[in-house]
């Protein structure tokens, strides 16, 4: 078994290259959540109505904002693979750290499982189109998987050029299609007077919609995972993260725009392709080729990101034996953690053909929010543990502590939705995370080297 | 300087193991729920007349655009007529809000147990 950071041989210490720039960080975290907007997000829609999912779609903006200023500041300081699992390991502790990194591969594997199951599915759909039926889907669900695992094997910085690429494409699709439904005309293609409604459940059904209004944005803190790949962290994660925020919140109000002014509410809760129906919908056949090319780079784009994110983060859990060490290698040529690439291929693919999408997107979102409510209790820490002046930060986010204060108070009530909607995944989900840190506390941290957890170059905490 | 601590070299065999075991929670994980069969989906209204779209009471705008995405009125009742239920059971919400605190608090207390071990190491006693 090979130890933490080194080449297959085991006989040279490498590092992973650092090759990226903010657009490719913006890449990486737009690429990851935009499949979000073409199919996801009005899920929303059929919990709380129409208006509903537009107030989930701006407080859960909120959330996530709160999410980028915090990551920004800590992920600029603390510039190492894995992101907010090595700021777990920093500033609160081997278990938090043990369980942030595997709320990461969680969210990040099951959602590269959910995307792969929407490629096979568009495609049976395009078949359809073209009067193949019933075409079978799991050879492109492993395809697809496998395809974009090579291309992360061979090295970061293609692959997320190749994600730039497909995410501005899937971006601008979108604008397209808020041109071609002629906003300036109401009433003309869109019929928002005629379709949007009272909120349908009160109040209660739109607490309910922020569980899926995190599919808006669920995936933009993954820029933290290129913290080790980037030439400046200082500059390239706060620009390429805020940025990706600022695209989000720009495509999700315009995907609900567009929507909500085409399909009955009814209707658009259950779509599976929200974006390409409304394509459909205008009749202009181009328009629908695009918005079913788009559909797809979106989810292609996002299972990327999330491959390159979960494998950083089932790298470093390795490297530090937190998980078996073999896994903390690097590729002597490709600079890339390419053991855990390869073991996670089998894991993403078997998740995609479970059928369980309702269980494995609700595993997703709840990992996610676990990490987002770590991350509140983080940021309080780390400036009470390295007041500013103390040591040199990237990134100094204004405001503290409200980001994390409201940061907090969003999570619960997304705990609530989740609550509402899926009770018993909620305590199934947290039951594993509780018996995998029981484990990890009496069989797996007498692997770990204590005082390997602490790499920064920053003086004793206060108050330790 | 605290002592530091060697840890101990974990074999091939063990490292399997607990690469298999972390899996196995997963796949337990998902499948729970399903063996609860409790979580809230939409239902459709039972024992309903056939629908029609004047039953229904569409605005003709609204009925159109349901037309244009394939449904007639009976498909288009089906979605109609489903809701969600939020009632609230308050012992099972107790229940999880419990359960989701006593995990944050069991992890930061053994966290921090831990943290003041690697700082020790780190940077030797106080």
């Amino acid at each position: 078994m090979s130890n933490a950071s080194t080449s297959a041989a085991g006989s040279e210490r490498i590092s992973m290259l650092k090759v990226l720039n903010p657009f490719h960080i913006w890449a990486l975290g737009v690429g990851i959540v935009l499949v979000g907007e073409f199919m996801g997000w009005n899920f929303s829609v059929a919990k709380g109505g129409a208006y509903g999912s537009l107030i989930a779609c701006w407080v859960i903006g909120l959330l996530y904002t709160c999410v980028a200023m915090i990551d920004s500041e800590v992920t600029s300081t603390v510039a190492a693979a894995g992101g907010q699992y090595t700021q777990a390991k920093h500033i609160i502790g081997p278990l938090m750290a043990f369980n942030v990194g595997l709320y990461l591969v969680m969210a990040y594997t099951m959602l590269e499982a959910a995307d792969a199951f929407v490629v096979g599915d568009l495609m049976k759909s395009g078949a359809a189109a073209l009067g193949y039926m019933d075409l079978e889907t799991k050879p492109f669900v492993v395809f697809t998987i496998a395809f974009l695992a090579w291309l992360n094997y061979r090295g970061v910085f293609m692959t997320l050029t190749v994600n730039f690429v497909i995410t501005l494409i899937a971006f601008l699709a979108i604008l397209v299609l808020f041109i071609g439904v002629d906003p300036t005309h109401s009433g003309t293609i869109l019929k928002h007077k005629e379709l949007l409604t009272e909120l349908p459940y009160g109040w209660i059904g739109v607490i309910a919609s922020f569980q899926f209004g995190m599919w808006y944005y669920l995936g933009i803190e993954g820029t933290c995972q290129a913290a080790e790949e980037v030439r400046s962290a200082g500059r390239s994660i706060p620009l390429g993260t805020m940025g990706g925020m600022m695209t989000l919140l720009v495509a999700a109000t315009l995907t609900w725009f567009i929507c909500t002014g085409l399909m009955p509410w009814q209707y658009l809760g259950q779509a599976i392709t929200p974006l390409y129906d409304a394509a459909t919908l205008v009749g202009n056949t181009n328009l629908q080729i695009l918005l079913f090319v788009a559909t797809i780079f979106s989810a292609v784009a996002s299972a990327n990101g999330c491959i390159n994110d979960a494998s950083r983060a089932w790298f470093s859990l390795g490297r530090d034996r937190y998980m078996p060490s073999f896994f903390g290698a690097i590729h002597p040529k490709y600079r890339t953690p390419y053991r855990a690439i390869i073991f996670l291929i089998p894991i993403a693919v078997s998740f995609a053909f479970t059928g369980l999408l309702d269980q494995v997107i609700t595993f997703s979102i709840l990992s996610g929010l676990l990490g987002y409510t770590f991350m509140s209790i983080n940021m309080v820490k780390f400036r009470k543990m390295w007041p500013l002046g103390s040591i040199k930060r990237g990134y100094v986010h204004p405001l503290h502590p409200f980001p994390a204060i409201t940061l907090f108070a969003l999570c619960v009530s997304v705990y609530f939705a989740t609550f509402l909607g899926y009770g018993s995944t909620l305590l199934s989900i947290m039951g594993f995370y509780i018996v995998a840190s029981i484990w990890f506390t009496v069989r797996r941290y007498k692997f770990v080297k204590r005082g390997d957890q602490f790499t920064m170059p920053w003086p004793r905490p206060e108050g330790y | 300087m605290a002592k530091e601590y060697i840890p101990e070299k974990q074999s091939g065999i063990g490292q399997i193991i607990d690469s298999i075991f972390i899996l196995v929670l997963v796949y337990v994980s998902l499948y729970i729920p399903l063996l609860m069969k409790s979580d809230a989906a939409a239902e459709a209204v039972k024992d309903a007349p056939k629908p029609t779209w004047e039953s229904l009471q569409l605005s003709p705008v609204v009925q159109e655009q349901w037309v244009k995405l394939g449904y007639d009125a009976e498909k288009a009742a089906a979605l109609i007529n489903s809701k969600f239920d939020y009632t609230i059971d308050p012992m099972m919400l107790l229940l999880t809000a419990g359960i989701i605190i006593v995990y944050f608090v069991f992890m930061l207390k053994i966290s921090d147990k831990e943290y003041r071990e690697v700082i020790s190491e780190k940077f030797g006693d106080k």
